[in-house]
């Protein structure tokens, strides 16, 4: 995204398009990345719950994966897991 | 019509005429008793005005703020402490471009105590992005606090406006001055204009996000232009104003300048004390001249200039100091703006807790300023005029 000049945004940082902290990718934040194994999840939906950033993606009542574009990477997902099933990889690790 | 009031009277009626929405306020000397008159207004029903009355000055700018935000006409009054506790929200108000008018009843700031004027509460928030117009008088006050709802408010400018005048010096003492009519004050400012209003709930926006290295100088750089409208902005009204009240205004008002060798610049209630001074030095042979600058911020440093260059020398007077600074901040401004101009400029700072400056004292400037014209001479270029 080309940033604005002095002359084209508004005055005071003003927001007026509502909604728009999705064009905010917070996943640029992440340094550490949430990892599901599917073999152990069991769709309870805690860490759907929990994500401050609703990065836990859900169709039909079931886990469909992690937006890591919003994904901050905080662990709350995988620290409420009531069965380990979500595990924080470093960022850059395999 | 014709009233005796006081400058508090006098700034408590122009509120009651403008009448705004809301108004948020925190009561210290001298500027209380405006606010005790205009809370009698409230009571009475003179005014639709919703009245705050916050729990520090740092409240009160701070709830006239959200009413600005959303969507009112909003005005407050302080003075010294209570302008340095607004400090912090001083620049809130004006980054988020919220066109309140505040009357400052200039005082001079502790410690040790007192409560008499000097200019140091004011000058403390010249870096704020707020307007900074200075009366010389009690009508000059009611005359500023009116136009300042047109400079503030205009869509060009939206910048909070602080319309200052000497605490006692003028806050307590009582004048002959005219009021225009309820009818012609709201002819004169007109309805207000939200831009942008936090109540539009159909239109929603977000006030004073997050703004980092990516925005925020852009934002700043949106403020300096702001200011440079205002200039524009503040003649127009001043001009506009002279042609209802035969009383018109303008940035800086000269006095016996056009064949002047030697020049004195003032700012406040001293300027009536200086122009009898230079009239009785002119009275003996000395070409003096005297700019009385009304507005200090947006700085008039172009005008200021050409009114100003060709002069042998210019005394600067300073109501407040800026401790281990070259001089006072209104010398340090003129100064620059007279940077390259054969032009010795020399700072007085007076008057500093309320001590009286007298027509003696501003005579012993002409005649210094005299001097120096003669020699090519400065024997200090600063000089703490009335100390001990
Ligand atoms: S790490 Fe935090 S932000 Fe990312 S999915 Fe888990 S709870 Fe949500
Ligand atoms: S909290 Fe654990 S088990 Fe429950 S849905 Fe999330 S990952 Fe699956």
């Amino acid at each position: 995204m080309k940033e604005k000049g002095w002359k084209e945004c508004l005055w005071g940082g003003l927001i007026v398009d509502a909604g728009n902290s999705v064009l905010y990718k917070t996943g640029d934040w992440r340094s550490q990345r949430p990892i599901r194994d599917e073999q152990k999840c069991t769709d309870c939906l805690q860490c759907w719950i929990m994500c401050p950033d609703a990065a836990i993606k859900v169709k039909d009542g079931k886990i469909v994966g992690i937006d890591y574009d919003y994904c901050k990477g905080c662990g709350i997902c995988c620290k409420v897991c009531p069965f380990d099933a979500i595990e924080m990889k470093e960022e850059g690790e395999k | 019509m014709i009233h005796a009031f006081s400058g508090n009277a006098a700034v408590a009626y122009a509120m009651k005429q403008i009448n705004p929405d809301v108004v948020a306020v925190y009561p210290i000397t001298p500027q209380t008793v405006a606010m005790e008159r205009f809370a009698d207004f409230v009571a009475d029903g003179d005014v639709d005005t919703e009245l705050i009355m916050a729990d520090s000055e740092h409240s009160a700018m701070s709830c006239c703020i959200g009413a600005s935000l959303a969507g009112g006409r909003v005005m407050t009054s302080t003075a010294s402490a209570g302008l340095a506790l607004m400090w912090e929200v001083l620049f809130v108000a004006a980054s988020n471009r919220c066109p309140i008018i505040m009357n400052v009843m200039n005082r001079a700031l502790s410690a040790p105590i007192n409560i008499h004027c000097d200019h140091s509460d004011a000058m403390g928030a010249r870096d704020s992005s707020w307007i900074q117009i200075h009366a010389e008088n009690v009508q000059e006050a009611y005359d500023n606090i009116i136009q300042a709802v047109r400079i503030a408010e205009h869509e060009n400018v939206r910048l909070p406006v602080m319309t200052n005048m000497d605490g006692f010096t003028l806050s307590h003492a009582t004048e002959r001055m005219e009021t225009l009519e309820d009818q012609q004050v709201q002819k004169f400012i007109s309805e207000f204009k939200a831009i942008y209003p936090l109540l539009d709930v159909d239109n929603p926006v977000t006030y004073g996000p997050l703004d980092l290295y990516d925005y925020y100088f852009e934002h700043k750089r949106q403020q300096v232009e702001a200011m440079e409208l205002a200039y524009d902005v503040i003649k127009k009204v001043g001009q506009e104003y002279g042609k209802m009240t035969g009383r018109s205004f303008d940035m800086l008002h000269p006095f016996e300048m056009e064949d002047a060798e030697v020049a004195v610049v003032v700012l406040g209630s001293t300027s009536g004390t200086a122009r009898v001074a230079v009239r009785a030095m002119r009275q003996k042979g000395i070409k003096v001249g005297l700019v009385k600058l009304r507005v200090f911020r947006p700085f008039p440093k172009d005008e200021l200039r050409e009114m100003l260059k060709g002069m042998k020398a210019v005394a600067v007077m300073d109501r407040s100091d800026s401790f281990g600074a070259f001089g006072g901040p209104v010398f340090s401004e003129v100064r620059s703006a007279l940077l390259g101009e054969d032009v010795e400029v020399v700072n007085y700072i007076y008057g500093l807790g309320g001590r009286d400056i007298r027509q003696d004292q501003i005579e012993q400037v002409i005649t210094d300023m005299s001097t120096v014209a003669k020699t090519g001479k400065v024997k200090s270029f600063v000089t703490y005029l009335g100390v001990r």
